[in-house]
Protein backbone atom coordinates (compact mmCIF):
# COMPACT_ATOMS: atom_id res chain seq x y z
CA UNK A 1 0.00 0.00 0.00
CA UNK A 2 1.04 3.62 -0.53
CA UNK A 3 1.84 5.30 2.74
CA UNK A 4 2.45 8.99 3.33
CA UNK A 5 4.19 10.61 6.24
CA UNK A 6 6.34 13.57 7.22
CA UNK A 7 9.99 12.52 7.27
CA UNK A 8 12.49 14.93 8.81
CA UNK A 9 10.26 17.84 7.86
CA UNK A 10 9.38 16.73 4.30
CA UNK A 11 6.23 14.97 3.12
CA UNK A 12 7.09 11.60 1.58
CA UNK A 13 5.05 8.91 -0.07
CA UNK A 14 6.25 5.34 -0.56
CA UNK A 15 4.91 1.91 -1.46
CA UNK A 16 5.29 -0.46 1.51
CA UNK A 17 4.06 -3.99 2.17
CA UNK A 18 2.45 -4.67 5.57
CA UNK A 19 5.39 -6.89 6.54
CA UNK A 20 7.99 -4.21 5.81
CA UNK A 21 9.69 -2.61 8.78
CA UNK A 22 10.01 1.14 9.15
CA UNK A 23 13.80 0.92 9.45
CA UNK A 24 14.17 -0.89 6.13
CA UNK A 25 11.77 1.44 4.32
CA UNK A 26 13.64 4.48 5.66
CA UNK A 27 17.06 3.14 4.69
CA UNK A 28 16.41 1.15 1.52
CA UNK A 29 13.46 2.93 -0.10
CA UNK A 30 13.79 6.50 1.13
CA UNK A 31 17.59 6.66 1.38
CA UNK A 32 17.66 7.95 4.95
CA UNK A 33 20.70 6.23 6.42
CA UNK A 34 20.79 7.83 9.88
CA UNK A 35 18.88 5.07 11.74
CA UNK A 36 21.00 1.93 11.89
CA UNK A 37 20.22 -1.78 11.89
CA UNK A 38 22.07 -3.53 14.68
CA UNK A 39 20.47 -6.09 17.00
CA UNK A 40 17.06 -6.29 15.34
CA UNK A 41 15.33 -7.32 18.57
CA UNK A 42 14.91 -4.10 20.49
CA UNK A 43 17.96 -4.29 22.72
CA UNK A 44 20.39 -1.74 21.31
CA UNK A 45 18.58 1.47 20.30
CA UNK A 46 20.63 2.11 17.12
CA UNK A 47 17.42 2.28 15.04
CA UNK A 48 15.64 4.78 17.33
CA UNK A 49 13.47 7.40 15.60
CA UNK A 50 10.71 9.68 16.88
CA UNK A 51 7.24 8.70 15.69
CA UNK A 52 4.84 11.56 16.41
CA UNK A 53 7.35 12.69 19.04
CA UNK A 54 7.65 9.33 20.79
CA UNK A 55 10.89 7.35 20.71
CA UNK A 56 10.37 4.03 18.92
CA UNK A 57 12.62 1.26 17.66
CA UNK A 58 12.15 1.40 13.89
CA UNK A 59 13.35 -2.22 13.53
CA UNK A 60 10.27 -3.36 15.50
CA UNK A 61 7.79 -0.94 13.91
CA UNK A 62 5.78 -1.72 10.81
CA UNK A 63 6.28 0.90 8.10
CA UNK A 64 2.48 1.17 7.72
CA UNK A 65 2.37 2.42 11.32
CA UNK A 66 4.03 5.63 10.14
CA UNK A 67 1.20 6.35 7.69
CA UNK A 68 -0.14 9.86 8.33
CA UNK A 69 2.37 10.50 11.10
CA UNK A 70 5.64 12.36 11.56
CA UNK A 71 8.99 10.57 11.66
CA UNK A 72 12.14 12.32 12.89
CA UNK A 73 15.52 10.61 12.49
CA UNK A 74 18.91 11.84 13.70
CA UNK A 75 19.15 13.67 10.36
CA UNK A 76 16.03 15.66 11.13
CA UNK A 77 16.77 16.97 14.61
CA UNK A 78 16.02 20.71 14.98
CA UNK A 79 19.09 22.68 13.94
CA UNK A 80 19.70 24.36 17.28
CA UNK A 81 19.71 21.00 19.09
CA UNK A 82 21.65 19.22 16.35
CA UNK A 83 24.43 21.80 16.56
CA UNK A 84 24.49 21.63 20.33
CA UNK A 85 24.54 17.82 20.46
CA UNK A 86 27.20 17.36 17.77
CA UNK A 87 29.44 20.01 19.37
CA UNK A 88 29.13 18.44 22.84
CA UNK A 89 29.61 14.90 21.49
CA UNK A 90 32.75 15.83 19.54
CA UNK A 91 34.25 17.91 22.36
CA UNK A 92 33.73 15.14 24.91
CA UNK A 93 34.93 12.32 22.66
CA UNK A 94 31.48 10.71 22.77
CA UNK A 95 31.77 9.34 19.23
CA UNK A 96 34.21 6.64 18.20
CA UNK A 97 33.02 4.34 15.42
CA UNK A 98 29.78 6.32 15.27
CA UNK A 99 27.39 3.48 14.52
CA UNK A 100 25.34 4.00 17.69
CA UNK A 101 25.52 7.81 17.53
CA UNK A 102 22.29 8.48 15.58
CA UNK A 103 20.32 6.54 18.21
CA UNK A 104 22.03 8.41 21.04
CA UNK A 105 21.48 11.71 19.21
CA UNK A 106 17.72 11.12 18.87
CA UNK A 107 17.38 10.16 22.54
CA UNK A 108 19.57 13.07 23.68
CA UNK A 109 17.46 15.47 21.61
CA UNK A 110 14.27 14.15 23.19
CA UNK A 111 15.73 14.34 26.69
CA UNK A 112 17.14 17.86 26.24
CA UNK A 113 13.78 19.02 24.87
CA UNK A 114 11.80 17.42 27.71
CA UNK A 115 13.93 18.26 30.74
CA UNK A 116 16.13 21.10 31.93
CA UNK A 117 19.02 20.83 34.40
CA UNK A 118 19.71 17.17 33.87
CA UNK A 119 21.35 15.02 36.52
CA UNK A 120 23.80 12.27 35.62
CA UNK A 121 21.36 9.72 37.01
CA UNK A 122 18.56 10.96 34.76
CA UNK A 123 20.79 10.86 31.68
CA UNK A 124 21.94 7.31 32.45
CA UNK A 125 18.37 6.17 33.05
CA UNK A 126 17.10 7.77 29.84
CA UNK A 127 19.87 6.40 27.64
CA UNK A 128 19.96 2.90 29.06
CA UNK A 129 18.25 1.48 25.97
CA UNK A 130 21.17 2.56 23.75
CA UNK A 131 24.24 0.38 23.54
CA UNK A 132 27.74 1.56 22.60
CA UNK A 133 30.65 -0.85 22.19
CA UNK A 134 33.38 1.78 21.91
CA UNK A 135 33.14 4.65 24.34
CA UNK A 136 32.23 2.98 27.61
CA UNK A 137 29.39 5.51 27.93
CA UNK A 138 31.20 7.93 30.27
CA UNK A 139 31.94 10.46 27.55
CA UNK A 140 28.43 10.17 26.12
CA UNK A 141 26.94 10.97 29.53
CA UNK A 142 29.36 13.90 29.91
CA UNK A 143 28.40 15.21 26.48
CA UNK A 144 24.67 15.20 27.20
CA UNK A 145 25.25 16.89 30.57
CA UNK A 146 27.39 19.50 28.84
CA UNK A 147 24.70 20.14 26.22
CA UNK A 148 22.17 20.51 29.03
CA UNK A 149 24.41 23.04 30.81
CA UNK A 150 24.90 25.05 27.62
CA UNK A 151 21.13 25.11 27.11
CA UNK A 152 20.49 26.07 30.71
CA UNK A 153 22.98 28.93 30.39
CA UNK A 154 20.99 30.56 27.58
CA UNK B 1 13.02 -26.51 5.83
CA UNK B 2 16.12 -27.21 7.91
CA UNK B 3 18.02 -24.59 5.96
CA UNK B 4 15.63 -21.86 7.12
CA UNK B 5 17.50 -19.00 8.71
CA UNK B 6 15.76 -18.46 12.03
CA UNK B 7 18.27 -15.94 13.29
CA UNK B 8 17.85 -13.23 10.66
CA UNK B 9 16.27 -10.35 12.48
CA UNK B 10 16.51 -7.71 9.76
CA UNK B 11 13.19 -8.43 8.09
CA UNK B 12 9.83 -10.02 8.76
CA UNK B 13 10.34 -13.15 6.67
CA UNK B 14 6.68 -14.07 6.16
CA UNK B 15 3.74 -12.17 4.79
CA UNK B 16 0.32 -11.87 6.38
CA UNK B 17 -3.04 -10.29 5.79
CA UNK B 18 -3.07 -6.95 7.52
CA UNK B 19 -6.03 -5.18 9.11
CA UNK B 20 -6.19 -1.74 10.67
CA UNK B 21 -9.61 -1.30 12.30
CA UNK B 22 -10.62 2.20 13.43
CA UNK B 23 -13.22 1.17 16.00
CA UNK B 24 -13.39 -1.51 18.65
CA UNK B 25 -16.55 -2.97 17.05
CA UNK B 26 -14.76 -3.32 13.74
CA UNK B 27 -11.85 -5.04 15.53
CA UNK B 28 -14.13 -7.49 17.37
CA UNK B 29 -15.91 -8.42 14.14
CA UNK B 30 -12.60 -9.05 12.38
CA UNK B 31 -11.35 -11.05 15.33
CA UNK B 32 -14.41 -13.32 15.37
CA UNK B 33 -14.09 -13.94 11.62
CA UNK B 34 -10.33 -14.59 11.63
CA UNK B 35 -9.74 -16.38 14.95
CA UNK B 36 -7.86 -18.48 15.79
CA UNK B 37 -5.47 -17.77 12.86
CA UNK B 38 -4.85 -14.21 13.97
CA UNK B 39 -2.64 -12.15 16.25
CA UNK B 40 -3.36 -8.73 17.70
CA UNK B 41 -0.62 -6.15 17.28
CA UNK B 42 -0.26 -3.23 19.69
CA UNK B 43 3.23 -2.19 20.86
CA UNK B 44 4.90 -4.97 18.88
CA UNK B 45 7.87 -5.36 21.24
CA UNK B 46 7.01 -9.02 21.82
CA UNK B 47 5.08 -10.03 18.71
CA UNK B 48 7.38 -8.52 16.06
CA UNK B 49 10.47 -10.01 17.74
CA UNK B 50 8.81 -13.46 17.72
CA UNK B 51 7.72 -13.04 14.10
CA UNK B 52 11.26 -12.11 13.04
CA UNK B 53 12.59 -15.33 14.56
CA UNK B 54 9.63 -17.29 13.09
CA UNK B 55 8.51 -18.41 16.53
CA UNK B 56 5.06 -17.31 15.43
CA UNK B 57 3.90 -16.94 11.84
CA UNK B 58 0.39 -15.50 11.96
CA UNK B 59 -1.76 -15.57 8.83
CA UNK B 60 -3.57 -12.44 9.91
CA UNK B 61 -2.53 -9.40 11.90
CA UNK B 62 -5.00 -6.97 13.42
CA UNK B 63 -3.19 -3.75 14.30
CA UNK B 64 -5.31 -2.11 17.02
CA UNK B 65 -3.15 0.99 17.42
CA UNK B 66 -5.40 3.18 15.29
CA UNK B 67 -8.53 2.49 17.33
CA UNK B 68 -9.69 5.75 18.88
CA UNK B 69 -10.31 6.00 22.60
CA UNK B 70 -8.31 3.05 23.93
CA UNK B 71 -5.33 5.05 25.17
CA UNK B 72 -6.22 6.51 28.55
CA UNK B 73 -5.59 6.42 32.29
CA UNK B 74 -8.55 7.76 34.25
CA UNK B 75 -9.97 7.57 37.73
CA UNK B 76 -13.68 7.29 38.43
CA UNK B 77 -15.78 5.92 41.28
CA UNK B 78 -12.81 4.62 43.22
CA UNK B 79 -11.29 2.81 40.25
CA UNK B 80 -8.24 3.58 38.15
CA UNK B 81 -8.93 2.55 34.56
CA UNK B 82 -6.16 1.85 32.08
CA UNK B 83 -7.07 1.60 28.41
CA UNK B 84 -5.67 -1.25 26.31
CA UNK B 85 -3.42 1.11 24.33
CA UNK B 86 -1.91 2.94 27.32
CA UNK B 87 1.85 2.50 27.14
CA UNK B 88 4.28 1.96 29.99
CA UNK B 89 5.52 5.50 29.45
CA UNK B 90 1.98 6.88 29.70
CA UNK B 91 1.71 5.16 33.09
CA UNK B 92 5.16 6.36 34.14
CA UNK B 93 3.99 9.95 33.56
CA UNK B 94 0.67 9.49 35.34
CA UNK B 95 0.48 10.92 38.88
CA UNK B 96 -2.30 8.47 39.73
CA UNK B 97 0.02 5.53 39.21
CA UNK B 98 3.04 6.98 41.03
CA UNK B 99 0.92 8.18 43.98
CA UNK B 100 -1.64 5.41 44.31
CA UNK B 101 -0.20 2.23 42.79
CA UNK B 102 3.44 2.43 43.95
CA UNK B 103 4.26 -1.22 43.17
CA UNK B 104 3.28 -0.70 39.53
CA UNK B 105 5.35 2.47 39.39
CA UNK B 106 8.33 0.51 40.78
CA UNK B 107 7.84 -2.07 38.01
CA UNK B 108 7.68 0.59 35.31
CA UNK B 109 10.94 2.18 36.41
CA UNK B 110 12.80 -1.13 36.12
CA UNK B 111 11.11 -2.35 32.90
CA UNK B 112 13.01 -2.07 29.65
CA UNK B 113 14.30 1.09 27.99
CA UNK B 114 12.54 4.40 27.37
CA UNK B 115 11.98 3.25 23.78
CA UNK B 116 10.37 -0.04 24.81
CA UNK B 117 8.26 1.75 27.44
CA UNK B 118 7.08 4.17 24.73
CA UNK B 119 5.95 1.32 22.48
CA UNK B 120 4.80 -1.48 24.78
CA UNK B 121 1.36 -1.51 26.40
CA UNK B 122 0.53 -2.85 29.86
CA UNK B 123 -2.34 -4.86 28.38
CA UNK B 124 0.10 -6.46 25.93
CA UNK B 125 2.46 -7.37 28.77
CA UNK B 126 -0.40 -9.24 30.48
CA UNK B 127 -1.66 -10.92 27.27
CA UNK B 128 1.83 -12.13 26.45
CA UNK B 129 1.52 -14.11 29.73
CA UNK B 130 5.22 -14.39 30.47
CA UNK B 131 5.74 -15.82 33.98
CA UNK B 132 8.28 -12.99 34.36
CA UNK B 133 5.97 -10.15 33.20
CA UNK B 134 6.94 -7.12 35.28
CA UNK B 135 3.43 -5.68 35.40
CA UNK B 136 1.83 -8.88 36.72
CA UNK B 137 2.90 -9.06 40.41
CA UNK B 138 2.02 -5.38 41.10
CA UNK B 139 -1.36 -5.70 39.39
CA UNK B 140 -2.04 -8.99 41.22
CA UNK B 141 -1.44 -7.48 44.66
CA UNK B 142 -3.60 -4.50 43.76
CA UNK B 143 -6.52 -6.75 42.83
CA UNK B 144 -6.66 -5.71 39.17
CA UNK B 145 -9.50 -6.80 36.90
CA UNK B 146 -9.06 -7.40 33.19
CA UNK B 147 -11.97 -6.45 30.93
CA UNK B 148 -12.14 -8.56 27.78
CA UNK B 149 -14.51 -7.97 24.86
CA UNK B 150 -15.72 -10.08 21.97
CA UNK B 151 -18.76 -9.81 19.70
CA UNK B 152 -20.55 -11.76 22.43
CA UNK B 153 -20.05 -8.98 24.97
CA UNK B 154 -17.61 -7.88 27.65
CA UNK B 155 -16.58 -9.85 30.73
CA UNK B 156 -14.49 -9.04 33.76
CA UNK B 157 -11.69 -11.41 34.70
CA UNK B 158 -9.88 -11.06 38.05
CA UNK B 159 -6.17 -11.04 37.25
CA UNK B 160 -5.51 -14.05 39.51
CA UNK B 161 -7.67 -16.11 37.14
CA UNK B 162 -6.16 -14.64 33.97
CA UNK B 163 -2.84 -16.51 33.56
CA UNK B 164 -2.83 -20.24 32.81
CA UNK B 165 0.70 -21.23 31.77
CA UNK B 166 3.68 -19.66 29.96
CA UNK B 167 2.19 -17.70 27.04
CA UNK B 168 -1.37 -18.84 27.80
CA UNK B 169 -4.17 -16.75 29.23
CA UNK B 170 -7.82 -17.55 29.89
CA UNK B 171 -8.84 -15.32 26.94
CA UNK B 172 -10.91 -16.97 24.22
CA UNK B 173 -9.43 -16.70 20.69
CA UNK B 174 -11.99 -14.04 19.74
CA UNK B 175 -11.51 -11.91 22.85
CA UNK B 176 -9.45 -8.78 23.24
CA UNK B 177 -8.45 -6.94 26.41
CA UNK B 178 -10.01 -3.48 26.35
CA UNK B 179 -9.30 -2.20 29.85
CA UNK B 180 -7.51 -2.94 33.11
CA UNK B 181 -9.21 -1.74 36.25
CA UNK B 182 -7.47 -1.23 39.61
CA UNK B 183 -9.36 -0.31 42.79
CA UNK B 184 -7.99 2.87 44.39
CA UNK B 185 -6.34 1.58 47.57
CA UNK B 186 -7.49 2.95 50.94
CA UNK B 187 -5.46 5.28 53.18
CA UNK B 188 -2.89 3.57 55.40
CA UNK B 189 -1.99 1.19 52.62
CA UNK B 190 0.96 0.98 50.28
CA UNK B 191 2.77 -1.44 48.02
CA UNK B 192 6.17 -2.17 46.51
CA UNK B 193 7.75 -4.26 43.77
CA UNK B 194 11.30 -5.59 43.58
CA UNK B 195 13.02 -7.48 40.80
CA UNK B 196 16.26 -9.38 40.45
CA UNK B 197 17.75 -9.42 36.96
CA UNK B 198 21.14 -9.31 35.30
CA UNK B 199 20.53 -5.74 34.19
CA UNK B 200 17.35 -3.73 34.66
CA UNK B 201 16.71 -4.08 30.92
CA UNK B 202 16.68 -7.84 31.26
CA UNK B 203 13.81 -10.13 32.21
CA UNK B 204 13.48 -11.03 35.88
CA UNK B 205 15.21 -14.01 37.48
CA UNK B 206 12.64 -13.49 40.22
CA UNK B 207 10.34 -10.65 41.21
CA UNK B 208 7.95 -9.92 44.05
CA UNK B 209 5.23 -7.43 44.91
CA UNK B 210 3.72 -6.75 48.31
CA UNK B 211 0.59 -4.83 49.27
CA UNK B 212 -0.06 -3.90 52.90
CA UNK B 213 -2.91 -2.21 54.71
CA UNK B 214 -2.15 -1.31 58.32
CA UNK B 215 -4.44 -0.03 61.08
CA UNK B 216 -3.36 0.69 64.66
CA UNK B 217 -0.12 -1.18 64.09
CA UNK B 218 -1.89 -4.28 62.79
CA UNK B 219 -1.90 -5.71 59.28
CA UNK B 220 -5.57 -5.66 58.20
CA UNK B 221 -4.99 -6.69 54.59
CA UNK B 222 -2.01 -8.05 52.70
CA UNK B 223 -1.34 -9.45 49.27
CA UNK B 224 1.85 -11.03 47.97
CA UNK B 225 2.63 -11.99 44.38
CA UNK B 226 5.73 -13.32 42.65
CA UNK B 227 7.03 -13.47 39.10
CA UNK B 228 9.39 -15.86 37.25
CA UNK B 229 9.17 -18.53 39.98
CA UNK B 230 6.21 -20.56 38.67
CA UNK B 231 4.62 -21.30 35.26
CA UNK B 232 2.63 -18.11 35.71
CA UNK B 233 2.74 -15.04 37.96
CA UNK B 234 1.38 -16.29 41.31
CA UNK B 235 -0.12 -15.03 44.55
CA UNK B 236 1.29 -16.43 47.79
CA UNK B 237 -1.80 -17.12 49.88
CA UNK B 238 0.32 -18.89 52.51
CA UNK B 239 2.36 -15.74 53.15
CA UNK B 240 -0.76 -13.57 53.10
CA UNK B 241 -2.40 -15.76 55.77
CA UNK B 242 0.64 -15.26 58.01
CA UNK B 243 0.36 -11.47 57.70
CA UNK B 244 -3.31 -10.65 58.14
CA UNK B 245 -4.22 -9.89 61.75
CA UNK B 246 -0.59 -9.82 62.91
CA UNK B 247 1.29 -6.80 64.22
CA UNK B 248 3.06 -4.90 61.45
CA UNK B 249 6.62 -5.64 62.54
CA UNK B 250 9.77 -6.80 60.82
CA UNK B 251 9.44 -10.11 62.65
CA UNK B 252 5.99 -10.70 61.15
CA UNK B 253 7.29 -9.83 57.67
CA UNK B 254 10.23 -12.17 58.05
CA UNK B 255 8.13 -15.12 59.28
CA UNK B 256 5.44 -14.60 56.64
CA UNK B 257 7.90 -14.27 53.76
CA UNK B 258 9.33 -17.72 54.55
CA UNK B 259 5.92 -19.16 53.63
CA UNK B 260 6.22 -18.18 49.96
CA UNK B 261 8.19 -21.32 49.07
CA UNK B 262 4.94 -23.28 49.53
CA UNK B 263 3.33 -21.42 46.64
CA UNK B 264 6.11 -21.35 44.07
CA UNK B 265 7.56 -23.98 41.73
CA UNK B 266 10.61 -22.47 40.09
CA UNK B 267 12.62 -24.11 37.30
CA UNK B 268 16.17 -23.95 35.95
CA UNK B 269 16.39 -21.86 32.78
CA UNK B 270 18.79 -19.53 30.97
CA UNK B 271 18.26 -16.75 33.52
CA UNK B 272 18.58 -18.59 36.81
CA UNK B 273 18.19 -21.86 38.68
CA UNK B 274 15.36 -23.35 40.71
CA UNK B 275 17.48 -23.50 43.85
CA UNK B 276 18.58 -19.85 43.62
CA UNK B 277 15.02 -18.74 42.94
CA UNK B 278 13.79 -20.65 46.00
CA UNK B 279 16.39 -18.95 48.15
CA UNK B 280 15.83 -15.40 46.95
CA UNK B 281 12.03 -15.42 46.77
CA UNK B 282 11.46 -15.08 50.55
CA UNK B 283 14.14 -12.37 50.73
CA UNK B 284 12.56 -10.39 47.89
CA UNK B 285 9.15 -10.67 49.54
CA UNK B 286 10.51 -9.59 52.91
CA UNK B 287 12.24 -6.58 51.36
CA UNK B 288 9.09 -5.66 49.42
CA UNK B 289 7.02 -5.85 52.62
CA UNK B 290 9.51 -3.64 54.47
CA UNK B 291 9.52 -1.14 51.61
CA UNK B 292 5.71 -1.03 51.44
CA UNK B 293 5.52 -0.57 55.23
CA UNK B 294 8.10 2.22 55.20
CA UNK B 295 5.97 3.95 52.58
CA UNK B 296 2.90 3.67 54.80
CA UNK B 297 4.79 5.13 57.74
CA UNK B 298 6.16 7.89 55.57
CA UNK B 299 2.63 8.84 54.58
CA UNK B 300 1.33 8.71 58.15
CA UNK B 301 4.28 10.59 59.59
Amino acid sequence: MIIKFKLDGKEVSVDAEPNELLLNVLRDKLGVKAPKYSCGIGECGACTVLLDGEPVLSCLTLAVDANGKEVITAAGIEEEYAALISKAFSEEGAVQCGYCSPGFAVMSYLLLREKKNLSEEKVREFLRGNLCRCTGYVNIIKAVLKASEVMGGK
Amino acid sequence: MSSLNRMNTRILPTSFNYYEPRTIDEALKLLSELSPEVRILAGGTDLIVKMKARQVEPKNIINIKRIEGLRYITEEKGKIKIGALATWRDLEKSWQISKKIPALFDAISVMGSVQVRSMATIAGNLCNASPAADSAPPLLVHGAIVKASSIRGTREIPLDKFFLSPGKTILMPDEIVVEIEIPVPPQRSSSAFLKLSRTAMDLAKASAAAYLEVEDGKVVDAKIALGAVAPRPVRSLSAEAELIGKPATEETFSLASRQVVKDISPIDDIRSTASYRKKVSPILVEDALKLAFSRIRGELG
